[in-house]
């Protein structure tokens, strides 16, 4: 099956299901289980569990572009997080629970026994969060959490604490790299949404007139637009990249590259995409923000730029290898990985 | 809008060739300081050259009936990524090879093609292109240098300038005015295949300001050419001349010119054990940046393979590249600095007296990739050159 013909019915869902209005219903405090009923129902959460579990089997490199159209689409829901999670779960012949599941960006045990998951990406709107504790994983229901929100306008994130682990919760036993897992995918959607923040950009250059033309026959407008689209096109190869293998989860080393390479260039899009626009762009009202202020939440979840590089960097330095062998051997995917 | 490059294979016969290469390279660039090696695709060294013909190691994707290697484009991209990621000295038959060759074998006659061809696959026949003129860098449709019809050819006058390597090529290919004023522009212009042991023909290097002479002056003083010295079709120049900035765009070069000084500065961390948390940031991003690039660049190689004419991909690669390769100098140097105050201010009060100096080969290729950077984003088209090709392909003009 080809990308296209595996992400076009995935995109026309989404379109359908998640339209902006819908995406600020949520953020505003609607109650998501319709939507999230919805996408459940259509099957993809398990793309990446195995056939013989009843899913689709996909590798995470073959769902690759279901990720980047929930990106494009700003879902406010972790409906890429879930396809992993479920996968994981499969794997080690858990069954998967109803609801979306989240991947805790920064846990902790603290002295009284309790966990702790701050700054939890889509933490207000997420079922169960999976975490990575010193004896395995765990899947916990976010209901029996006290739900701290970040207090951000609009933002999904929340602060999440279990005084003890619940009684309900699904434990793992394999070790998981959830970090690593959380940048993967971040990547992916982080470069789904600079490529819809640049279709944005481009048809507002193309459509405001000042000075008697579009803006976007401007020289100093169309540089910027240049740039933007050359961080939008490496965002997409770096996360591709970050999701590529032959499993359902990433390599880590690929998905900090990925991380860090599509965070630096979030870092550089949004900013541009808003210097296009003028004032309009941060009205609440333009569609715009809805993927700019996703874009530097998402930056900063799992780790930013300096973070993942700093990891990457250690790694050449220990293999004692030269850059071209390094990045041949431990960033690129092998011709073997890329085979369908 | 542009399609998203995506990840693609390297066939594994062009990977094949890699270990083949690189014993070749280990012998021959035994015991060269890396700050020769910096230079690499402007390093001159005509023997070097030869050796790389004798094994079949130029025009790799030429067509074997001229001399050529008869491989896919594949296969010279695995050679050109080890040349250039070692510093190997192919400035002498770099731009015959990439560009001269294809382009006799694109628009030239049978007797061209077989005069010329074999010959720069063998290493034997240098070339240099005769683009710029004082009155015409960007705005290339203003050249003024003319030839003019005669009874038994063309006959030359005017001046090229910025001409790599004019004084070491045995040929150019000049872009002149065959017909027409300079206010027809891109109508009206030639390519010409000069002799450059031709009467009449003056070179004069410029110095660089790294004490390098790699480009030149050429003065055509009534020069007389045969009739067979026109390449293409009289009048056609431009359209050939656009092509030919293709084949210049999007090879790997575009992502490799800081290697040797970046694997220079990872051997010193790794040998005086000094890298900081900024430096393991910087290495890691340089590498992770350039991992991208390259597997953008083997989508741009893939498609032009398909036959396709990728000029807005292979124009962000290129200057998505010229940009990492311009910071690359400008942030090691500041980790380098760094690294020699920290480094002097420990061995005061440290025992053991590890030689912990910054070696001056690395200082040395450090100061050349500095100081020549600035040309990474002038030579295959400027920043703001390309810049306007991406946003044509934006649909923004």
């Amino acid at each position: 099956m080809s990308d296209h013909e595996l992400a076009e019915p995935f995109e026309r869902l989404l379109a359908d299901a998640c339209t902006p209005a819908t995406i600020r219903a949520i953020e505003r405090g609607a109650d998501p289980a319709p939507l999230w009923s919805r996408l459940e129902a259509s099957g993809f959460v398990d793309s990446l569990v195995p056939e013989a579990a009843g899913g689709a089997g996909l590798r995470l490199a073959d769902a690759f572009p279901l990720v980047v159209v929930v990106g494009r689409h700003a879902l406010p829901l972790p409906l890429a997080q879930t396809m992993l999670v479920r996968a994981l779960l499969a794997r080690e012949g858990l069954t998967a629970p109803s609801g979306s599941i989240t991947i805790a960006a920064q846990t902790r045990v603290a002295s009284d026994g309790a966990i702790v998951c701050a700054a939890t990406p889509c933490g207000l709107v997420a079922d169960w969060v999976v975490v990575a504790l010193a004896d395995g994983w765990r899947v916990l229901p976010v209901a029996y959490a006290e739900r701290t929100p970040s207090g951000v306008h609009a933002s999904l994130r929340a602060d999440l604490r279990w005084h003890a682990l619940p009684a309900d919760a699904i434990v793992g036993s394999a070790p998981l790299e959830s970090a690593e897992a959380g940048a993967a995918i971040t990547a992916a959607l982080l470069a789904g949404a600079m490529a819809r923040v640049l279709e944005i950009s481009v048809a507002f250059a193309n459509d405001r007139v000042q000075f008697g033309k579009s803006i976007g026959k401007f020289q100093a407008i169309q540089h910027q637009l240049a740039v933007m689209a050359e961080h939008v096109a490496a965002a997409r190869m770096a996360a591709e990249i970050g999701c590529a293998g032959v499993g359902p989860l990433p390599m880590p080393l690929r998905a900090a590259l990925a991380k860090a390479r599509t965070s630096e260039a979030a870092a550089l899009v949004a900013p541009m995409a808003h210097a296009v626009h003028g004032a309009i762009g941060i009205t609440a009202e333009l569609d715009l923000q809805l993927y700019t202020r996703r874009l530097h939440e998402g930056r900063a979840d799992y780790g930013a730029e300096t973070h993942w590089n700093r990891v990457v960097g250690r790694a050449l330095i220990d293999s004692g290898a030269s850059a071209l062998d390094f990045m041949r051997s431990d960033l690129i995917p092998s011709n073997d990985e890329l085979r369908p | 809008m542009i399609e998203p490059l995506s990840l693609q294979p390297l066939p594994e016969a062009a990977e094949a060739l890699r270990a083949d290469v690189r014993r070749f390279l280990d012998e021959a660039l035994a015991g060269m300081s890396a700050d020769r090696r910096a230079r690499s695709w402007l390093g001159f060294d005509a023997g070097f050259s030869r050796a790389l013909g004798a094994r079949g190691w130029i025009g790799l994707a030429l067509p074997r009936e001229y001399g050529g290697g008869g491989q896919e484009a594949f296969a010279r991209f695995v050679l050109v990524e080890e040349l250039l990621a070692c510093g190997a000295p192919v400035s002498a038959h770099w731009i015959a090879e990439r560009q001269s060759a294809p382009m006799i074998l694109r628009y030239g006659t049978e007797a061209q093609k077989r005069f010329f061809v074999p010959a720069v696959c063998r290493g034997e026949l240098f070339f240099a292109i005769g683009m710029s003129e004082p009155q015409a860098g960007s705005d290339l449709a203003s050249v003024r240098t003319r030839a003019t019809p005669t009874a038994t050819g063309w006959r030359l006058k005017g001046q090229k300038i910025w001409t790599t390597n004019a004084d070491h090529s045995h040929y150019m290919i000049g872009l002149v005015r065959t017909s027409g004023a300079p206010e027809d522009r891109q109508r009206g212009l030639s390519q010409l295949l000069i002799d450059l042991k031709t009467p009449g023909i003056t070179i004069r290097p410029i110095e660089d300001l790294t004490g390098d002479r790699h480009f030149g002056e050429v003065f055509f003083d009534d020069v007389e050419l045969p009739r067979d010295a026109l390449v293409g079709s009289e009048g056609s120049g431009w359209e050939q001349v656009t092509a030919e900035l293709a084949f210049e765009r999007s090879g790997p070069e575009r992502i490799y010119s800081s290697m040797v000084l970046l694997d220079t500065w990872l051997e010193f961390l790794r040998a005086s054990k000094s890298a900081d948390a900024a430096a393991l940031a910087l290495a890691g991003r340089i590498v992770a940046h350039k991992a991208t690039l390259r597997s953008m660049s083997v989508a741009v190689t893939a498609k032009v393979g398909a036959g396709a004419s990728p000029m807005t991909e292979a124009s962000l690669v290129k200057d998505l590249g010229t940009e990492l390769e311009q910071l690359t100098p400008i942030a090691i140097a500041d980790a380098i600095a760094t690294a020699q105050a920290t480094l002097t201010g420990k061995a005061s009060g440290s025992a053991g007296g590890a030689e912990k100096e910054v070696p001056a080969e690395l200082l040395r290729a450090l100061a050349y990739i500095t100081q020549f950077a600035p040309t990474f984003s002038l030579r295959g088209g400027t920043r703001e050159v390309l810049r306007g090709l991406i946003a044509r392909g934006l649909g923004l003009r």
